[in-house]
């Protein structure tokens, strides 16, 4: 606030407040700004306490042989958390083939082909999907998905047994039951993502290609898909983060055996689950408490890899859009 | 839909199959959502009773279960503490960086930690919470406010995040006639931009109380589950995903009836949150 010419008493511009009024600004700005500071403290003092946490672990077993060793045997005190990360990266993955190919369509049906009067209740129904909880899911996935879905995934195991990680005893809770029960979770988020994405496509590119004699498929495939596919990508990473870290409806379908099932309907375990399930018991046993916190370092780690690799898609996705206006945009 | 000429056939054979299949997938999302929520009335409704919600976990191994006042009493409680903590801090992050952050250095590194904290799973905001608070000498030990921290740790990002748009969207000129007019910055903020921003804070808010009300990992190490209702926010506490959960566990029909009701019960309060932050966003004057 510049001084103005005409000044008050002790050399103070009229227009200035006293010191005593504008105590109360200070105090916002300088508390607010802390406030931010210690959000920063507070997720550097995150890392470092589970690093520091779970170094007994990776001091006895080595990063790469806690991380790599397909042994995980409480007993014998031998923790290598190789079967959690493949059991938490098949179920992830599952998820994802699942989920993201139905919550895109879920997406471009509801922003470019459905009636408008349904677009809002189909939005808010796909959005509810959202608001069941973690643990409803699981109750839901035990006691509804793995006995109904029993003799239709022995059938398939019976007949796909061609087919790589297929065939063989189907187990009750397995692998595909979860990554299932999460390609339900992940719909919402990548689905309602997605939405944003293809509203940011610019109405010019898809009344040109309707305007060339493109039927709707063809605008959706020439100018919708080309023009978001960075930002579909990115949600698609997005609801990845989510089913890794996901974990109580994991826990309760999975089967909890800490060995690399044979196939796609055995059962297995997670990284997630591991931990909810075992630290109780693993209180007591400083080894056992720091592989289990060891685990949840390398799932925060997986986590961060993959949210930053969307958050890379989204972006780059946000800058072709604020580049776009003007430039034409080569259609796949 | 008219046949246009010049549209072959086969292109709108591909065209028909294709929109086919994009509804057909739509239906297909919806399928898992009227199942469960059709399972979860038939099977919940069973299972409550009055006494359903007026006793505790019994924890007998035969004959009456008991019921879930101490899930519902301890939900409510631990999300309330978290609530008080979360709301305040998230709001208060987001005016830091909508006031007076904006586009600085500082502002962005806040802004991109507080992303990461949303990808942080919420298992392992449980766990540094049980390294860091229950596993310490000293205030160890399960307790109530410590699942409220955990809690609050999730929340925070979910309500700086919402915050930051909701306040964004105030229009400058609003805070500049303002300040125009002489209001100090904090009155603006005060008198100004908090409540223009309020429907758009509100929903953010319940959406984020909806979330955490329904988490079971962070509380399964901080708040534990016990059968008994208590007040006491330093003794271990009861919730009701970590009562659906332990019931789960135990196989048996009689606890399985009781987490499908507690299930159902939770659902509800959930849905009667998400349906306040719909309404309240509809209401809003701005966006």
């Amino acid at each position: 606030m510049e001084a103005g010419a005409i000044s008050a008493g002790g050399g103070r511009s009229i227009l200035e407040r006293p010191p005593l009024a504008r105590l109360p600004d200070r105090a916002l700005r300088w508390g607010l700004t802390a406030l931010a500071v210690s959000i920063l403290v507070l997720i550097g003092f995150f890392f470092v306490r589970l690093y520091l946490e779970s170094r007994p672990a990776f001091a006895r077993f080595g990063l790469l042989g806690f991380s790599f060793a397909n042994d995980w045997d409480v007993q014998g005190g031998v923790f290598g958390a190789l079967p959690l990360l493949v059991g938490t990266l098949i179920t992830s993955a599952t998820a994802l083939v699942i989920g993201v190919p139905v919550a895109v369509s879920t997406a471009l049906y509801i922003t470019e082909l459905c009636p408008a009067r349904a677009r809002g209740t189909l939005t808010a129904m796909v959005e509810l999907l959202a608001a069941v909880p973690s643990v409803v899911y699981g109750l839901w996935g035990f006691f509804f998905l793995v006995p109904r879905l029993r003799p239709a995934e022995q059938w398939f195991a019976d007949h796909f047994s061609f087919l790589p990680f297929v065939g063989g005893h189907v187990a009750g809770p397995n692998y595909f039951i979860a990554g299932l029960i999460l390609a339900i979770m992940i719909i919402p988020i990548v689905s309602a993502i997605s939405r944003e994405v293809i509203a940011t496509v610019p109405a010019d590119h898809k009344e040109a290609a309707l305007a060339l004699g493109a039927t709707r498929w063809e605008m959706i495939r020439t100018a919708i898909l080309p023009y978001s596919r960075a930002g579909i990508s990115g949600a698609a990473m997005l609801g990845l983060g989510r089913a890794i870290g996901e974990t109580i409806a994991v826990t309760i379908v999975i089967g909890n055996a800490p060995t690399i099932g044979k196939q796609l309907f055995d059962q297995g375990y997670t990284l997630a689950a591991v931990i909810a399930n075992e630290f109780g018991e693993a209180a007591s046993d400083p080894l056992h408490r720091a592989a289990l916190i060891a685990a949840g370092l390398l799932l925060f780690v997986l986590t961060l890899f993959v949210n930053l690799v969307a958050r890379y898609f989204v972006v780059r996705g946000e800058r072709g859009k604020r580049a776009a206006p003007g430039t034409p945009v080569a259609a796949g | 839909m008219t046949p246009l000429a010049g549209i072959g056939a086969r292109r709108r054979r591909s065209d028909r199959v294709a929109r086919t299949m994009l509804a057909v997938a739509t239906g297909l999302a919806l399928v898992p959502l009227v199942l469960i929520l059709f399972y979860l009335v038939k099977q919940g409704l069973g299972a409550w009773s009055p006494s359903f919600f007026t006793t505790d976990p019994s924890g007998r191994f035969l004959g009456d279960p008991g019921g879930i006042r101490s899930a519902i009493l301890g939900t409510i409680e631990i999300v309330a503490l978290a609530s008080a903590i979360a709301i305040p801090a998230g709001i208060g992050v987001a005016l830091y960086l909508v006031e007076y952050g904006r586009d600085g250095r500082f502002a962005t590194a806040v802004r991109y930690f507080v992303d990461v904290m949303t990808g942080v799973p919420s298992i392992a905001f449980g766990l540094f919470i049980y390294i860091t608070l229950v596993l310490a000498t000293g205030f160890g030990g399960f307790a109530g406010w410590k699942g409220s921290l955990a809690l609050a740790l999730l929340m925070l990002p979910i309500v700086t995040r919402s915050a930051e748009v909701a306040l964004t969207l105030v229009p400058e000129s609003l805070r500049e006639a303002a300040l125009a007019l002489g209001a100090p910055r904090w009155r603006v903020v005060a008198r100004v931009v908090l409540p223009t921003a309020l429907p758009g804070l509100v929903t953010g808010v319940l959406l984020a109380v909806a979330r955490a009300a329904g988490e079971t990992a962070p509380l399964l190490f901080t708040a534990t589950i016990v059968k008994e209702t208590t007040a006491n926010l330093a003794a271990p506490m009861n919730s009701l995903p970590a009562q659906i959960f332990s019931d789960v566990g135990q196989a048996q029909d009689r606890l399985v009836a009781r987490a499908w009701g507690a299930a159902l019960t939770l659902v509800v309060m959930i849905l009667v949150l998400t349906t306040l932050a719909r309404l309240v966003s509809r209401r809003s004057r701005i966006a």
